[in-house]
């Protein structure tokens, strides 16, 4: 089974490198990009029988610092 | 005094700290993160500078896994003394003993300089052999120093009376300059700047022996 970890900052959390992002886009030419929020996509690959609360656990635990940082988790085949 | 100075893969301020920790009559011992225990009788653990594990995944988020992290935590539930700086500081704050979190310098440039600081409290034993509102300078070198908490932590940092150091001239986005937090017990305390490298006249500075000193006399006396 594989799950996919989507770990992105918080809303209100300011991101200094989404921000740069914008700005170099800005200067490449391309208009009207408004916002620019960068994170990070980690894939598990998990023994039959992990659960989606055992994914949850580690995303708390340790892949995702919840202080800043929300996080998703799709499960796939 | 007993201090132990922990040592992950990509430390590389141990030694320093040790040697701080040595100057101010300390009796140190070097840890390795996969220890399961600190020796007997340690009074201060030492989680120093440097990229531990690469800054793999986030600075810190790894060596706060370690074996050695455990038994650091519940040196701290005991009441016991803990002095992160720099990584030391992000992996402290990575097991949850320190409140918030430290993001990329908000320049995104690794920001490495001396560096002013205001003491904002005496009130700690790291603290109490400088003045309030004392300024001093001390060396930073980080990418990732810009600390983030939330509106009831902060709100609690400050009624608390919690904020050991700001920045003057705020180097890396750090909310309301700060530059280092202690724990509620006032005994864990985390920084991002060196006073580690600003202990001997030879550093070209010793706006941190007060820091050391003020631990040992402490922490003797105790």
């Amino acid at each position: 089974m594989r799950a996919t970890v989507t770990v992105m900052l918080k809303q209100g959390v300011l991101d200094p490198q989404g921000e740069a992002v914008r700005h170099a886009l800005g200067a490449l030419g391309f208009e009207g990009v408004q916002g620019v929020r960068q994170g990070k996509v980690i894939e598990l690959d998990l023994a039959d029988g992990t659960t989606e609360a055992d994914v949850t656990a580690m995303c708390e635990k340790l892949l995702a610092n919840t202080v800043i940082e929300s996080y998703r988790v799709e499960l796939g085949k | 005094m007993k201090a132990a100075v922990l040592v992950f893969p990509g430390s590389n301020c141990d030694r320093d700290l040790a040697v701080a920790f040595r100057a101010a009559g300390a009796d140190v011992s070097m840890v390795w993160h996969k220890d399961m225990n600190l020796p007997e009788g340690v009074d201060i653990v030492g989680v120093p500078g440097g990229f531990s594990y690469g800054d793999y995944l986030r600075c810190g988020a790894i060596a706060a896994q370690s074996p050695i992290m455990r038994a650091v935590a519940d040196h701290a539930t005991r009441g016991g003394y803990v002095l992160g700086i720099c990584n030391g500081f992000q992996v402290l704050c990575e097991t949850r003993l320190l409140p918030g979190a430290l993001m990329r310098n908000a320049g995104l440039k690794f920001v490495c300089k001396m560096q002013r600081l205001q003491v904002e409290t005496t009130d700690s034993v790291y603290t109490s052999g400088y003045v309030a509102g004392q300024q001093i300078t001390v060396p930073i070198a980080h990418h990732d120093g810009n600390y983030v908490i939330d509106d009831a932590g902060l709100a609690a940092l400050r009624d608390q009376d919690r904020i050991a150091f700001t920045y003057l001239d705020n180097p890396n986005g750090s909310m309301v300059d700060i530059a280092g937090v202690l724990s509620a017990n006032r005994r864990v305390l985390g920084m991002m700047p060196h006073p580690e490298r600003v202990v001997d006249p030879a550093h070209g500075g010793m706006d941190g022996a007060p820091l050391f000193a003020g631990l040992t006399a402490a922490l003797v006396a105790a």
